[in-house]
């Protein structure tokens, strides 16, 4: 399974890759949501795949029994998730009033620093 | 988006919803949910709401704006980072107390409830935000 | 001592305060600090000039061994007799110059800080601390000289002297630092008792020379000269004092201070007395074709620096008596003659010689004084200048050159000498009258005062060379790192070397006479010599920018998508180099089974991304990122994470909102590159992907530590009193961590906030 999700998360970043490099900016957002995403999974594998037992100490019990999935990487993915949404949210807001602004969503239009 | 299935649905979910997300919020500590995970489904509730009635219908049952739940969030979790060290401790220590209910059991309360407490309403407040202004244009 | 420079500084702060409170006395008011600060050092000058030097120490930075080390010896005080002395009477000189104008508030400022950094420069005994006052006395330099700094001139000249000065002194910092670490002391005073040790070093000569192209390029010396003249831009006073008088010789104070260190070497004869001697005629000759009153005087200032490294170049007792006298001398008829220029061009409005003529009748007092320091710069008894030239010529005389080089160029560079010292005293002053833009009268105390006292000391110094004598001793005992005595005399006696006087000045007044075709033959001859280096800055300057310019458009050219594509390709680079060319493990592939519903599900996370990027429709790729999104969720659940699923299906389903309502406002798909960049992109994507992929086998190769889980188990429930270890390491054992997390969610709202509901005011273009 591991090595599968590895191909997985490769076929992710490729597709983010190439979204990224494209002109049309609503592309390259995309590309930046793949991206989030393909991270997350990729840490997630990292941190060891363990089926189906997840980081609970059972009530009355001192400490979990392992085997048990990487409580750690879970914290790092949970909190990223979040504020990936963030990011983006406030990424897709700014590409938004850019068009609005100056009716454009390529970025090859978008060079000057001071518009 | 004025449809009646959706405004009849959207009124009994919103205070379900709510409920759903103060479990979430109380169990997270021992079983899966917490803080993050109970401000998603508390502003998924209003977001709901607001795409039936309205996104002034949904600010008058707020009562407040959605950015103060930031600023409100951030403050609780500050404090709870704060809270020890006017006990002399770190930053940040976690400090506990239990109450006694008689029959009902026992009552744990700590600055990391707090803490976990700030956290949901900073998620609910950065969601409702986020989204409303978007709803808003 | 340091609080006597701070002193200065602090009135320097208070200057313009002063000058707005009391507008036509702020001159002299000012004129009091530098004032008593040099009766100070005269008081004590007997007690330094008998005994052993003044040493006084402040801690810095302790932990570096910095210290603020101050040592007053006969040189420094002699330098900072000169500057207080010479900046008391250019500052009452100022005030007259530049009265009613405005800005003298702010002219006042950079001039006592300059006068600050001046005094510290010479009377530091740590290598730092003198490169901290020799830079800021380029900055002030540099403020000056572009004091007018709305004329393009000013401003290009300022820049040209803090460009070469200022490169000159980091090179000389260099030199220092490697001096300090040869040396072993940062001190001067301990490097010149460690000058056996150091002229013996491997690394004598790397910093020597490095030293020497700070000292040179802040004296004015050829090829670096060029600075000099075009820092006449700057008002008068400014040029009578820094350029003349003080800051063009700190470079070659560091060379009499750096003399007992490194000095008497082949080398340091080599250079130095050759660069000085050649500088010596190039800004006499060159002087030679100027009219303007301020370049000739700048010319004539290269030439007698020259002549003062020249003979610290040879560094004998004789030539280092020869130099402090010299020194003194110029100072004293340098600073009198700039002064008196300025007034010339103040009564007149001109500055060009030969338009001027006969004012010796509308000026007398200022016409006796231009003409006694011209006197003294020309080498005429009974002056202080006659003194000098003859210990000049006797040095010339007894050097290790060949007798004829060494009193042939003497003898050329003094003859250039005293036609220039003629044309700016003889020309304007006598003759016919010619009419000028203004109608010139008698100056005002403030302008006559300086040149006056500056002129009448030269006089009082050549009458009696006793009173200064002891000073210029204690000087040349420190220059030398040898104790020294010698008896400054007017009258020598009838010897070969007043004749070779006489001869000069006939020469020089028979080169005067004949001025006119002169200047033209000259202009045409010396062309190259006068704007060859010149050219070479502005051309280096131009290279600079061009290159400056070329490169900026060629790395920050604008286009996002290459900009990521130079991102994409070195990240690969870096990844895939050590990846191929070292790589010694074997790859085992990991494998705990994979069960037919979870195969299917990365099979549908994989075709939703290849949807994505396929697709040209907006709304099939918003599902497909969804389809992305949500199996992500669903393997979180398979793989013990109900936290991150549950998290994970809220966000993309507020996420998919946020999308379908701002896209509904977009506009749809534009294809905008061409087939070639996007199998380019195809292909590096792919790769990029490939190698994610080979990363993420690679670590599953290495066993997973243990002790971190191992510990947030162990402890959730006892410390964190939780059993949900992913919610007890959020809200507990890192707190902070998701602190900062949800403040930069917080912030990322308000900033859609702002960019949604705060639109600039006004309409149209933002």
């Amino acid at each position: 399974m591991e090595t599968l999700l590895a191909v997985v998360i490769g076929a992710l970043y490729a597709a983010a890759f190439y979204l990224l490099l494209r002109r049309s900016i609503v592309r390259m957002l995309f590309g930046l949501l793949l991206l989030s995403n393909a991270i997350n999974l990729l840490i997630f594998t990292s941190g060891g795949l363990t089926r189906a037992r997840p980081p609970i100490v059972p009530a009355g019990a001192a400490e979990a029994t392992p085997p048990f999935a990487d409580p750690l990487a879970q914290a790092l993915i949970l909190t990223a998730i979040v504020i990936g949404f963030g990011l983006l949210s406030f990424t897709f807001v700014l590409i938004y009033r850019y068009y609005q602004e100056r009716g454009s969503d390529d970025t090859a239009q978008m060079r000057a620093t001071d518009p | 988006m004025k449809s009646l299935i959706l405004r009849a649905t959207a009124r009994f979910l919103l205070p379900l919803m709510l409920l759903f997300s103060v479990f979430l919020f109380l169990r997270g500590h021992n079983e899966p949910g917490g803080g993050f995970v109970a401000g998603l489904v508390a502003a998924g509730g209003y977001i709901l709401f607001a795409m039936a009635y309205g996104v002034g219908e949904m600010r008058s049952l707020l009562g407040l704006e959605p950015r103060s739940f930031i600023a409100l969030g951030l403050t609780g979790a500050l404090a709870s980072a704060l809270w020890p060290t006017l006990a002399g401790k770190p930053f940040f220590t976690g400090l506990w107390v239990q109450i006694s209910l008689g029959p009902l059991g026992k009552l744990k309360l700590g600055t990391p409830l707090l803490f976990d407490l700030g956290v949901y309403a900073a998620v609910f407040g950065v969601m409702l935000t986020i989204v409303v202004g978007l709803m808003e244009e | 001592m340091l609080w006597g420079i701070l002193a200065i500084f602090v009135l320097a702060a208070l200057a313009p305060w002063l000058h707005r409170a009391f507008p036509r006395a702020s001159g002299w008011l000012l004129a009091l600090g530098p004032a008593a600060l040099g009766g100070q050092y005269l008081f004590r000058a007997g007690e330094i000039v008998g005994g052993p030097p003044l040493v006084e120490t402040h801690p810095w930075v302790p932990a570096l061994g910095l210290e603020l080390a101050f040592r007053m010896d006969g040189l420094g005080l002699l330098f900072a007799l000169l500057i207080t002395g010479i900046g008391t009477l250019i500052v009452v000189y100022a005030g007259a110059y530049l009265a009613g104008d405005t800005r003298l508030g702010r002219f006042y400022l950079f001039l006592l800080a300059f006068l600050g950094a001046m005094l510290g420069l010479v009377l530091s005994d740590n290598i730092f601390l003198l490169f901290v006052f020799w830079e800021l006395t380029s900055v002030t330099s540099y403020l000056l000289i572009g004091f007018d700094h709305e004329r393009e001139a000013a401003r290009d000249a300022a820049l040209q002297a803090l460009l070469v000065t200022g490169l000159g002194g980091l090179a000389m910092f260099a030199g220092l630092i490697l001096l300090g670490q040869m040396g072993g002391t940062a001190s001067f005073a301990e490097l010149a008792a460690r000058g056996a040790m150091l002229k013996a070093h491997p690394l004598y000569l790397p910093a020597l020379l490095l030293i020497l192209a700070g000292a040179f390029t802040k004296s004015a010396q050829f090829p670096f000269h060029f600075w000099l003249p075009g820092a006449m831009e700057a008002p008068t006073p400014v040029s009578a004092f820094l350029h003349s008088a003080t800051m063009v010789k700190a470079g070659v104070y560091l060379l009499a201070r750096l003399s007992p260190a490194l000095g008497g070497t082949e080398a340091w004869t080599g250079i130095v007395a050759t660069t000085g001697a050649v500088t010596f005629l190039v800004g006499g000759f060159v002087a030679l074709q100027q009219s303007d009153l301020k370049r000739l005087l700048a010319y004539s200032t290269v030439s007698a620096l020259g002549l003062l490294t020249w003979l610290l170049g040879w560094g004998n007792p004789l030539a280092v008596q020869a130099g402090m006298t010299f020194l003194v001398a110029h100072a004293l008829y340098k600073g009198a003659l700039f002064m008196a220029a300025g007034t010339v061009d103040h009564e007149t409005g001109t500055r060009d010689v030969t338009r001027l003529g006969g004012l010796f009748g509308k000026m007398p007092l200022s016409g006796t004084m231009a003409l006694l320091a011209a006197a003294s710069m020309a080498g005429l008894a009974p002056l202080f200048g006659f003194v000098a030239k003859e210990l000049f010529y006797e040095a010339a005389r007894d050097s290790v050159w060949p007798l004829w080089i060494s009193v042939g160029a003497a003898m050329l560079g003094s003859v250039g000498t005293v036609t220039v010292a003629m044309m700016v005293s003889v020309e304007p002053f006598f003759g016919r009258y010619v009419a000028t833009p203004k109608a010139p009268h008698e100056a005002p105390l403030g302008l006559w005062l300086g040149p006056a006292s500056l002129a009448l000391l030269s006089l009082a110094f050549g009458l009696l060379p006793g009173g200064p004598q002891g000073l210029l001793a204690s000087a040349v005992t420190a220059a030398l790192g040898e104790p020294s005595s010698f008896k400054l005399a007017l009258w020598h006696g009838l010897n070969p070397t007043l004749a070779l006087s006489l001869a000069t000045l006939a020469a020089g007044g028979l080169l005067y006479a004949a001025r006119g075709p002169l200047r033209r033959a000259f202009a045409a001859a010396a062309g190259p010599l006068s704007y060859g280096p010149t050219r070479a800055y502005e051309w280096t300057l131009q290279a600079l920018k061009g290159l400056a310019a070329g490169q900026t458009r060629l790395l920050q050219h604008g286009y996002l998508n290459y900009y990521l594509l130079v991102f994409l390709v070195a990240i690969l680079a870096m990844i895939a180099w050590p990846l191929l060319f070292h790589w010694d493990f074997h790859l085992r592939l990991p494998n705990s089974g994979i069960r037919v519903y979870e195969g299917l599900w990365a099979a549908l996370i994989a075709c939703g991304a290849g949807v994505a990027v396929a697709t040209n429709s907006r709304m099939f790729a918003v599902v497909a990122l969804g389809v992305v999104g949500y199996g992500i969720a669903f393997l979180y659940l398979l793989f013990g994470a109900p936290d991150l699923a549950m998290t994970q299906i809220l966000v993309e389903t507020l996420m998919l909102i946020v999308l379908l309502l701002g896209l509904y406002h977009l506009p749809g798909f534009a294809k905008y590159s061409r087939p070639a960049s996007r199998l380019r992109d195809v292909l590096l994507s792919v790769a990029a992907g490939a190698l994610v992929t080979l990363l993420v086998l690679i670590t599953q190769q290495n066993p997973h530590p243990a002790r971190l889980v191992e510990y947030f188990s162990k402890n959730s429930v006892p410390l964190g009193q939780g059993r949900n270890i992913v919610n007890v390491i959020l809200v507990d054992f890192r707190a902070l961590d998701t602190m900062g997390e949800i403040t930069v969610l917080g912030i990322a709202a308000l900033g859609v906030y702002a960019l949604l509901k705060l639109r600039l005011k006004g309409g149209g273009e933002p």
